[in-house]
Parts: structure tokens; sequence; C-alpha cells
């Protein structure tokens, strides 16, 4: 019997690629289970469904969204969604109120063997451009995680499904394109880590018209 | 025959049509391409696999008569205004028209179809919709582009809502003689329709020298173009039993069918062309997206509702 849970989750997964008719297309690597932090741009709340629907079932399961407790937090439904359905593993992005060091909560899951999708904009991007600066944080990641690989994700049209402040959906097509895997190089410092990461992800983007 | 039995018979013939193509493909895998990948065989394969299941679709609906066409035909409406929508430049300004656009003119254009009123499903969208959708646009002060943003959102609904909704608004035509049977009717135009996109495949691929429109779409060749519409055409009038029209009439319907068609074609490459994609999209394994399927259909859809209302149809006496 599938728990509550999974039906949720399963729930989750088949309303947003009915809505988005979401592709994934796995041009840099071919979907594995080994431990890999997947990065995307982001620029709405449902970007974590759409990478998550659209992994394969089994990947799906190892893989777990990280996601600011600030807003997943607020109420008992994004609670449920964000603890047992997505089983996101929520960070404290203020770093005067928090009591456990982000980067060792991401650190745990990769070492137990587990996936991750991240967003190093660090917050939605509603501005015009098409990706902001990169925080830190993923180097960091990269640091404590020598083995992970960076896998960059493009979302194409999520901005136009959900746009700021609108509650209701519009079922637009959207695709994901899947880079080639990146890991730290050794020496590699932040400032070269960083913006290479980024470029990646920009490389994925289809050109405008 | 019944209704019925002239339904049954027909999907039995395309079945065996079906049987046959995916014989002639399964011999052209294992003899010609030796069960190596081979592009051109492989791609026919997987679209004759697709015609299976869009004729099973399309079978499940005619068993829910008319409640199962306009639902089945809405949602290939959803579809294909889905696939325009994505390719078409929008702003955030837009949401409002394209929210309504989905969600209330959609869903209204089908219900005015499911209801047969006429008089308001046939200037719903070229009236109302049309006015209120600029107001709703300018509304929000966004003026950007704004001439443009406000066509393409209604042209797209006059493509994929309006001219879609032709072909299960044909099942509310008042034909004396042929009460019961209009379902035939739309079985009619979807296999005159779509058998001679498939021929004009054909005949192209046998046969194809000399390009029709080389700028617009270099697949298409004046020899597939001729011969899928004159076999077509042929095809039309030997279905004539199906319908109420005579052998030369149904031949008639089925040239214009078949012109619209062939032009729908080309207006929808068109633009894909301008946008700098091959396909619509990627719903259907082998063809592209729902509109790649369905541009023939949207361009012959109302000319063979109003070619058949005009001389066929009845208005029903009051009382």
């Amino acid at each position: 019997m599938p728990t509550l849970d999974a039906l949720c989750a399963q729930a989750l997964c088949v309303f947003t690629k009915a809505l988005t008719g979401a592709r994934m297309l796995w041009i840099g690597c071919t979907p594995m289970a080994t431990p890999r932090v997947y990065y995307a741009n982001h620029n709405s709340h449902g970007d974590f469904a759409l990478i998550w629907a659209c992994l394969p079932d089994d990947l799906r399961e190892r893989t777990r969204p990280v996601a600011g407790s600030d807003y997943w937090l607020k109420g008992k439904l994004r609670t449920y969604v964000a603890e047992r359905v997505i089983r996101a593993v929520l960070i404290d992005r203020n770093p005067e109120t928090r009591t456990e060091d982000p980067i060792k909560q991401m650190t745990a899951v990769i070492e137990h063997g587990d996936s991750l999708i991240v967003f190093p904009e660090g917050t939605r991007n509603t501005t015009d451009e098409a990706l902001l600066p990169f925080k830190s944080g993923i180097y960091h990641l990269a640091h404590a995680c020598p083995d992970a690989e960076f896998v960059p994700v493009w979302i194409e049209n999520a901005r136009r499904v959900m746009p700021k402040g609108k509650l209701l959906p519009l079922p637009l097509l959207c695709t994901l394109t899947v880079g080639a895997p990146i890991t730290l190089a050794p020496g590699e410092d932040k400032d070269a880590f960083v913006p290479r990461t980024r470029d990646a992800l920009l490389a994925l983007r289809p050109p405008e018209e | 025959m019944t209704p019925a039995q002239l339904t049954y018979s027909l999907f039995a013939g395309i079945g065996a049509v079906l049987l046959l193509a995916s014989i002639v493909g399964w011999a052209l895998k294992t003899g010609m391409a030796k069960g190596q990948p081979n592009p051109t065989i492989d791609n026919l394969n997987a679209r004759i696999k697709a015609w299976w299941v869009m004729v099973l679709v399309i079978g499940l609906s005619f068993m829910f008569g008319k409640p199962g066409v306009i639902l089945l035909f809405a949602f290939i409406s959803f579809f294909a205004l889905r696939e325009f929508m994505t390719l078409t430049y929008t702003r955030g300004a837009d949401y409002l028209a394209l929210a309504a656009a989905f969600f209330v003119v959609l869903p209204a254009q089908y219900i005015l179809v499911y209801f047969g009123w006429y008089g308001f499903y046939s200037i719903f969208i070229p009236v109302y919709v049309f006015l209120i959708l600029p107001i709703l646009e300018v509304v929000t002060g966004d003026t950007k582009r704004f001439l443009e943003r406000m066509s393409k959102i209604q042209w797209g609904l006059i493509i994929c809502v309006y001219c879609i909704s032709h072909v299960p608004a044909l099942l509310a035509l008042n034909i004396p003689g042929y009460e019961g049977r209009n379902l035939l009717l739309i079985a009619f135009l979807v296999i005159v329709v779509q058998s001679s996109d498939v021929l004009q495949y054909v005949w192209g691929k046998l046969f194809g020298k000399h390009k029709v429109a080389p700028d617009v779409s270099p697949s298409k060749t004046v020899e597939g173009l001729v011969g899928g519409v004159l076999s077509a055409t042929a095809l039309g009038a030997a279905l004539f039993w199906i319908t109420p029209f005579n052998p030369w009439q149904a031949a008639l319907m089925a040239l214009a069918i078949n012109v619209m068609g062939f032009f729908g074609g080309l207006v929808m490459s068109a633009i894909k062309r301008d946008r700098g994609v091959k396909d619509w999209g990627h719903m259907i394994e082998g063809h592209g997206g729902m509109l790649d399927r369905l541009d023939s259909v949207v361009f012959a859809a109302p000319i063979f509702f109003h070619l058949t209302r005009y001389w066929w149809n009845v208005a029903a006496v009051p009382g």
C-alpha cells in the first residue's frame, strides 16, 4: 500500500506534468543514481516541482530539494508538502537565527548517497535578467563534497507558467535541459568555480528571439 | 446498414489499413534496414504506431457519442492552444488574457457547441472575445508590443479553439435522411484530410522531385501535392456511402477539404519557420505536436462545416 505521502507526491508529479507538458532533455549526461547536485535557474515556486516531477521515479525518491524554511514552514499545508511529500532539506537562510549549518545539512544528504536540487541564485529571480549572480554556497558545498557531480538544469518557461504573485498557473509547455556534470577541480577556488557553474547553466539556455 | 453498423465497418476498414501499414513498416525495418536504425523508416513506424493510438482515442470518444466527441476536441484545442501560446511572445501583463483564453473562452466555446447554439458559438470568439481580450490587455497598462501581443492571442484562439470546434459542431447539423449519422460526417472529414496528409507524404517520398514551396516547407513537393490531393479526393468519393452526398458531391467536398488542408499545413509551417522550430511540440511520437498533426484539419473543418451547412442543413421547424 502506498502511503498518503507517496500518493501526494505522485499527484503533484502528474499535475505538474499534465499542466506544463514538461520534458527533460538529458543532453549532457544520463540519469544516474550517483550523488548529484542538480542546480537550476529559479523563476517560480513551481521550479522544485518541475525538476522533481521530471526525474525518473527511482531517482526522484533519492533526490531532495533544498528550500528556505522561512517560506516552507509557514502554514500546515506548506510544511506537510515540504517535509513529507517532497522531503525538502529545509535550511534557514538567515545567518542570525540559524541553528544548523546549511552546508552540513546538504553534505549529510550527499554522504548518504542521495542527490540534491538547489537554486544557487539564492532567491527567485523576478528581474529581467536571465540569471542572477550565484551565491557562494555552491562552492562551499562542492568543497565539502568533492566527489559530488554538479549538474546544471535550465528551466525554460516556468516564469510564464506562474508569474510572480499569481496563484493560478497558466498551461504553457516547459522544457528542462540537463547539461554535463561539473566537479570541483583540484585547487580551484571560489572565484573560478562559482562563475564556471553559472556559465555552464547559461549555456543551456535557448537563444532569445 | 444502421449508423452503428456503418461506423463499425468504417473502423474495421481503418484498422485493416493500419494493419497493412504496420506490416509494411515491419517489412521495411527487417528487410531494407535489416533491423538497424534508419531515421526515415523509424519515423514511419513511429507515425504508424501513433496512428493506432489516435484511431483508438477517436474510436473511444465515438463510443460515448456527442459528449465524448466534444470532450475529445476540447482537449485537442487545449493542447493545440498550449503549443501555440508557448511559441508566442507574451509578457507578464498578458496573464489575464491568457488565463481567460485557456480557462474561460475554450470551455465556453465547447459548451456552446455542445448545446448547438449556432447563433452564439459562431460569433462568440470572432465578436465578443475579439473585443473583450484587448480590454483585458489594456487595463494592465503595458503598451509594449501591444498590437502584436493582442493579435497573437486572438489568432491562437481562432485557430486552436474556434476552427477546431467546427469539427464537433458537425454533430448538430440537421440533414434530412441522415439523422443519427452525424458522427460519420466527422469521420469523413478526419479520414479525408488525414489521408491527404499521409498520401502527400507517400507520393512525395516515392516520386517527389520538384519542391512546391522551398522557402516554407522544403519537404513538400509538386508530385506529393498533386498525387496526394487527387488520391485523397478519390478516397473521399469512394466514401460517399457514409455521407449525405452522392459520389461527385463527396469528391468535390473532399477536394475542398484537401486544398484547404494543404494550405493550412503551409501556413502553419510558415509560422514554425519564422519561430525557428521544426515542430509545434512533442506530444505525438513521430509526428511532433498536436498542431503538427492538426494543421490541415484546422483549415479544412470550418469550410467543410459551412459548405455542408449551406447546402444540406435544414433548420428544425419550430413547434
